[in-house]
């Protein structure tokens, strides 16, 4: 019998047939853009031509796809692993292991010693998705990518985990100017780091590994990158003719154990099989006709902006110029606002050359121009600013706001949604009065319609309009964008057509922007004047889906992607100056700007910088994280408090005792350790133990313990122990030690003082999931420090277990140090406070209460965000170094975390006391901080203070903090 | 002005007045138990009623009133219940709302609070919220928890249990379709005429009830193969309800499985028993301690009862008690696991290893803290000591898709059945 194994993955379709001998007769590969049932038919009568007549054939349907494919016309479906599995069982030679790199699916398979199978969670990251998208960002085909990859130079550290963190990495790394053959290869990298951190999960990749599916496949320099990182000898990586083909091959060997079947009928199934359409699931059409779409767009064209012709202009102008993530936005603006000159194109990394053709035309166009004043915005403002000698940057909120106003004054709500950010502000009396921009995790909103776009072959213009008068809009949610894939995946499955799924994604945008980044209540809560703007509002199709979802009308001025630029360029009208100092037709003559990178040696984290020279002698460096490699290495003091720095600096200065009688005791240096360090090691130094301390973090330490982690989706902060644990291990100690610690010290602020469960029980997960912690004696005994007279009967009679200390009288010498080190450190924190809220005062310079948990004190879990406030010359405190208040608050919600009771308490002693505010720092993936955050913010506004969240993670660009800083810096500049 | 701005929470009381006309409203989690639950609260005068709406306005109104990011059983329950409100069936000003609330470590504690945030942010802010919790920390005058309540309130569960256990053994086998769900609807009808009359709730009636339960079960008809097993863990409420887990149950049930699930005694008695921990690792009240680990002897009792009498109808299948559910957790988490499922959940995946079940979907929230510890956290350790377990981990929230779930389910009954070939 002939057998065909028909596999529908999530964006390709890969079709096998094999003869009674078990050969391959015929094979395909195809992406199938979201027709699945189109491309199933059309293979289906290919393989039936290349079956003999009157042969008879079985068939067996498996990937994500396939799966309701399968049931609506009633044929075999086997998983899609399962069938790997049996394609690899054909295989010579035994196979240790398969990883397996998909379009949206990665999979690890442990075939021997003890059977695994490993999938991806929710998360697309480090998949052939990801790839596509990365490559779409570079602007290259994935062949390209491919050879790009092969001539790299560096590894930049990129975020794998899911293809929107990894954007913020590249796309700075983009304007910074960084070499795409490094930023491929990084890439690479990256992929590589998500398949082993994801799903290794403690298992080792030993013996044989064979790799399958499509980019390992077509891509040399993915497969390269694979063996480099798991250090495979060649004989060991196996990556075998047809890899592409090889689960489309194992289900047509499953479908030995089904009957023949008739592919002409099957065919004929498909083509009048109608998806069930689950109900509910569908929304309102955008325009119900064209009636209605006339009427939007009669409407929408009214917002104009005055024109004139910058040919025979001869009064002063400005020039705005926006370099946003992926596009570079240039405006020149006349006396009264009118709009000279602009253009609006696609960076795809070369924002440099995009501004300096503009330049030259505008030159070319006006040789007599009187170029008043010009500023620059966006994420390449610096790197603008500084190429062409521009007078002034400004942070994106202010370029909007300004431009804004023009077209309404009284606005009180503007939305942006640019390539990769969403920004919104409420403006109150023509101030910005909170900001909100989007987290980490649900970015990339407008880039990511594009790049759907273009993976199912469509232009992104004609693919929104594909959208307008869909009749079934799919409903694809309202979280991060990148779930959104598997939510089309569905779609796809279901057989929704492409025009209702583009108008669904539109309508996602929308509300990921309202529920996800304002989250807004009610449609009130935006009030009724809302101008709405940036590029990704240009598609009617998002606009419509924002009014339908307000149900308010709202103003897009004609020029809603060029208002960043527009506003700048209205911003430098107001500049102080008389004569821009931007480089002349003449000087652009000779500007040649390169790039080269170099490691910075002037301290251990040996930042990797890129240095732009513009080819007069003038550079830019960026990539730095402080100003030596600017200083020719001189550290510049600015700092004048910063409590994050501060708190380091004790826990450096400790000293382990040399020749200790007892020997080596080690501690991990991550989570509540930063709250109970000077506890722990003054008590075991009081035991005569030397307390050795894995480092600070750091990334490599991460990636040193990545394949440990259990759960993909825990906090940094947790996931980087693995690291700290592996440290202490290399280093040979033999005695870790690290409690559980469920409830933490009582400070008398809340209705009970728990950890969070994390914080409580990592060393369980570590114990559990660390082979090498079984060698040593890893000590992660219960503990209650809160009350100290158990505690110490509890040392007692731990000590004399572990370590025959029976001394009383000694243990309670080292408890009493304990408790004593713990205080001192306490009181010093709030004496810390007290002296930088003074100096704040006398000095005038505001505060930030850079607000967290202990642990954020790690300089790789906050990515020097404390030393970038600090650097805005304001005094950086941390939520425990204010003073406790002396009596219980009653919360919203219930208190009963010790770290949170400090936020709130934080939160009320900022809403009390002039010229200082607060930052919330929030680890991505903690449940907690969704309801820290909702109560802190709800503190602060009820007071009318400002409210500034910074979501971080393991992603170490900090572009989009400084955009929330300058533009909390902006507000507070206002507001006085 | 600080002061002032900074007023206090006051939260809308329960009073006795209310008892008497007002209706409360409560989240559907686990139908059997819930129905028998409510007859004993319409019997102490509470005029309750269960939601159980499931459309996708839940979810919308979950994501509107909570934070995005909290937990998708609060999202859904406090969806339910502004849902309700926002139908226009109740009078805004005679009803009460109920969640429960365990007072542990894990931000499962602050629902009853978001629900009053949410309810605040609907100009609802009138409306009562009773908490149902055993730790005093909210207590209202029109809603007494007292002890004899509380032993009877036990033993509807323990009648849920039995229920549902019998039920999930039998249904994938049944030769005439709907006999089994007919069953639980005869004993649920009759349980809550027995309770009505009085009846149903002294040890001998139990007893009795339970003996005849599980003859009427012994006796359905049943017919085909031995299915593949599926066990079903994780934090309690995406594991019990179809709303949270996307009607995993049924979908088992389809793709021809039998399905185990762990009771919800288990559960209670978890919540109890750490106590004795907290006693031993803290130094937290002795009294307390005792007047739990008093309770904890008395339940099981009654759970050994339901086992006893399971056992005594072969080839009925009895699952273990909590104290052998809790011993075989000892080796592998610390008791002192508390917060959210705790080591429970660790000890439920032995269990049912321990008794043969194989395959295990563990089910979780998304973001869920405490199953980051003692669910996925835990499954390579479990594997060590059962190298043929077969667990997924399963994420729940608004915005995973059934098609992911669903593919991954199909990779762990696919590779079940494979390794029970093997064998």
């Amino acid at each position: 019998m002939y057998r065909i194994g028909l596999d529908i993955g999530s964006t390709t379709i890969k079709a096998v047939v094999l003869d009674e001998k078990d050969n391959i007769i015929y094979k395909s590969y195809q992406r199938h853009r979201a027709m699945i049932k189109e491309k199933t038919q059309e293979l289906l009568s290919e393989m039936e031509a290349s079956i003999p007549e009157n042969e008879p054939a079985s068939l067996v349907i498996t990937g994500s796809a396939g799966m309701g494919m399968a049931e609506r016309i009633g044929v075999g479906f086997v998983q899609e692993v399962i069938a790997t599995q049996i394609a690899v069982e054909s295989y010579p030679e035994t196979i240790d292991a398969v990883i397996e790199l998909g379009g949206e699916d990665a999979k690890v398979l442990f075939l021997t010693g003890g059977v695994e199978v490993r999938m991806n969670g929710s998360c697309a990251g480090g998949t052939g998705a990801f790839i596509d998208q990365m490559a779409v960002l570079l602007d290259v085909d994935l062949e390209q990518l491919n050879e790009l990859a092969k001539k790299a130079k560096r590894i930049y550290p990129i975020a794998s985990r899911c293809g929107v963190f990894a954007k913020t990495d590249i796309q700075p790394l983009l304007n910074q100017g960084a070499a795409k053959e490094d930023i491929a290869l990084s890439i690479y990298h990256a992929v590589v780091n998500q398949t082993i951190g994801g799903l290794a999960q403690g298992r080792d990749f030993v013996g044989r590994i064979m790799f399958l599916g499509g980019p390992l496949s077509f891509m040399d320099a993915l497969q390269k990158s694979f063996v480099d990182v798991l250090n495979l000898s060649p004989d060991q990586a196996v990556f075998p003719e047809n890899a592409q083909y090889y689960v489309a091959y194992g289900a047509a060997l499953y479908a030995n154990r089904e009957k023949p079947v008739n592919l002409a009928s099957l065919a004929e199934k498909i083509k009048s099989s109608n998806q069930e359409l689950a109900e509910g699931n569908y929304l309102e059409p955008l325009f119900a006709n064209q009636e209605e779409y006339d009427e939007f767009c009669a409407r929408h064209a009214k917002a104009m902006v005055k024109t004139a012709d910058l040919v025979s202009y001869d009064k002063p102008v400005t020039i705005g110029i926006d370099s946003g993530s992926t596009t570079v936005k240039v405006a020149v603006v006349g006396e009264e606002g009118e709009l000279l000159y602009s253009v609006y194109k696609d960076n795809n990394g070369k924002a440099v050359e995009i501004v300096k053709e503009a330049l030259e035309e505008i030159y070319k166009l006006n040789p007599q121009v009187q170029i008043k004043a010009s500023a620059s915005t966006g994420y390449g403002e610096e790197l603008v600013k500084n190429a062409f000698r521009l007078d002034y940057g400004l942070v994106e909120t202010m370029a909007h706001l300004t431009a804004a106003q023009k077209f309404m004054p009284d606005v009180e709500f503007l939305l942006d949604i640019g390539g990769q950010d969403i920004k919104c502000f409420k403006i109150k009396n023509g101030a910005i009065d909170s900001i909100f921009l989007n987290e980490a995790c649900s970015s990339g909103c407008g880039s990511f319609i594009s790049t759907f776009a273009t993976s199912m072959g469509h232009e992104v213009e004609e693919f929104a309009k594909l959208g307008l008068f869909a009749p079934h809009p799919v409903d694809l949610g309202s979280r991060c964008t990148v779930f959104m894939n598997s939510s089309v995946k569905q779609a796809q499955k279901e057989g929704v057509t492409i025009d209702n799924i583009s108008a669904g994604l539109s309508v996602s945008v929308v509300k990921n922007a309202l529920y996800k980044v304002i989250r807004a209540n009610s449609k009130d809560d935006l009030g009724k004047k809302i101008v709405v703007q940036g590029g990704t509002l240009l598609n009617d199709a998002i606009l419509r889906a924002f009014e339908k979802e307000v149900e308010v009308e709202v103003v897009r001025p004609v020029i809603a992607g060029l208002m960043g630029a527009y506003g700048a360029a209205l911003f430098a009208k107001e500049l102080p100056i008389e004569k821009s100092q931007i480089l002349t037709a003449e000087e652009l003559k000779t500007f040649a700007p390169t790039v080269t990178s170099r490691i910075c040696q002037y301290c251990g984290n040996h930042c990797q910088l890129s240095v732009n020279s513009f080819g007069d002698g003038r550079e830019l460096i960026s990539g730095n994280r402080c100003e030596r490699p600017l200083n020719n290495g001189l550290l510049i003091n600015k700092t004048t408090f910063n409590a994050y720095q501060y708190k380091l600096g004790l826990i450096g200065k400790t000293k382990a005792k040399k020749d200790a009688k007892r020997g080596h005791i080690a501690i991990p240096m991550g989570l509540n350790m930063y709250e109970n360090w000077h506890f722990w090691h003054a008590f075991w130094t009081a035991l005569d133990f030397e307390v050795i301390r894995s480092p600070f973090g750091n990334r490599e330490l991460y990636l040193h313990g990545q394949h440990t982690v259990p759960s993909d989706t825990i906090c940094y902060p947790a996931k980087l122990m693995h690291g700290h644990i592996e440290y202490l291990l290399d280093k040979g100690e033999k005695r870790i030690f690290y409690p559980c610690l469920p409830y933490n010290f009582d400070e008398h602020i809340s209705d009970n003082h728990y950890n969070c469960p994390v914080v409580a029980y990592y060393p369980e997960v570590l114990s559990a999931n660390m082979k090498a912690l079984k060698e040593v004696d890893f000590s992660y005994e219960y503990f209650g420090l809160h009350n100290r007279k158990y505690f110490t009967k509890s040392m007692e009679h731990y000590l004399k277990e572990k370590y025959s200390i029976t001394a009383k009288k000694e243990v309670a010498k080292a408890i009493e140090a304990a408790y004593q080190a713990q205080d001192n450190y306490r009181q010093g924190l709030f004496k810390y406070g007290e002296e930088a809220l003074k100096y704040a005062k006398e000095n005038n310079l505001p505060v930030i209460v850079l607000a967290g948990r202990p642990y954020h004190v790690d300089p790789e879990i906050n990515h020097g965000i404390d030393k970038l406030i600090a650097d805005f010359g304001a005094v950086v405190i941390s939520e425990d170094c204010l003073p406790l208040e002396n009596e219980k608050k009653r919360r919203g919600v219930l208190n009963q975390w010790t770290y949170h009771a400090r936020l709130y308490n934080a939160a009320d002693y900022v809403c009390t006391h002039d010229n200082i505010y607060l930052v919330q720092l929030v680890s991505f993936g903690c449940g907690l901080d969704a309801v820290t955050t909702d109560e802190v913010r709800d503190i602060l506004e009820r007071n009318h203070q400002l409210y500034t969240q910074i979501k971080i993670d393991e992603i170490n660009n900090l572009g989009a903090v400084k955009i929330r800083l300058r533009s909390l810096f902006a507000a507070i500049e206002r507001k006085k | 002005m600080a002061e002032e701005l900074l007023a206090e929470e006051e939260r809308v009381v329960f009073t006795k007045e209310m008892k008497e006309n007002y209706t409360i409203l409560v989240p559907m989690m686990l139908p059997i138990h819930f129905q028998l639950m409510q007859t004993l609260f319409a019997i102490e005068g509470y005029k309750m009623e269960i939601i159980d709406t499931r459309d996708r306005r839940v979810v919308d109104k979950g994501l509107k009133y909570t934070h995005n990011d909290i937990c998708y059983p609060a999202q859904l329950t406090i969806g339910q219940l502004m849902d309700a409100l926002e139908s226009g069936k109740y009078d805004k000003h005679k009803v009460a709302l109920m969640l429960m609330q365990t007072g542990g470590g894990c931000r499962a504690s602050n629902y009853v609070r978001l629900l009053r945030k949410a309810l605040k942010k609907a100009d609802l802010a009138y409306i009562p919220v009773v908490s149902l919790n055993y730790t005093g920390m909210e207590k209202d005058p029109g809603f007494d928890l007292n002890l004899s309540f509380t032993f009877k309130l036990i033993k509807a569960i323990v009648y849920g249990d039995l229920l549902m256990c019998l039920r999930n053994q039998l249904l994938p086998y049944e030769a005439e379709e709907g006999s089994v769900n007919n069953l639980v609807d005869k004993w649920c009808r009759e349980i809550s005429e027995q309770f009505k009359a009085g009846k149903g709730l002294k040890k001998k009636e139990i007893l009795a009830n339970m003996e005849n339960i599980c003859r009427d079960f012994a006796q359905v008809k049943t017919a085909g193969e031995e299915k593949i097993k599926v066990g079903i863990v994780g934090e309690i409420y995406v594991k019990f309800a179809p709303l949270g887990n996307n009607n995993l149950e049924d979908f088992l049930h389809k793709e021809d499985a039998e399905v185990v699930v762990p009771g919800l005694l288990d559960f209670l008695l978890y919540t109890i028993d750490t106590h004795q921990e907290d006693r031993k690792l803290y130094g937290h009240s002795k009294a307390k301690a005792m007047i739990f680990s008093f309770l904890v002897n008395k339940f099981s009792a009654l759970q050994n009862e339901m086992i006893a009498a399971i056992k005594r109808h072969p080839p009925l299948r009895a699952p273990s008690n909590f104290a052998h559910t809790k011993a075989l957790a000892k080796d592998y988490i610390h008791y002192g696991v508390k917060m959210g499922e705790g080591w429970l959940l660790t000890a439920e995946m032995l269990e049912l290893l321990d008794s043969g079940v194989n395959n295990i979907v563990c089910t979780q929230p998304f973001g869920c803290l405490p199953n980051h510890i003692c669910g996925r956290g835990m499954v390579r350790k479990i594997k060590e000591g059962y190298p043929e377990a077969n667990i997924v981990a399963i994420d729940y929230d608004s915005s995973a898709t059934k098609v992911n779930q669903e593919n991954r389910l199909k990779l762990m009954l696919s590779t079940g059945r494979k390794l029970a070939d093997a064998q």
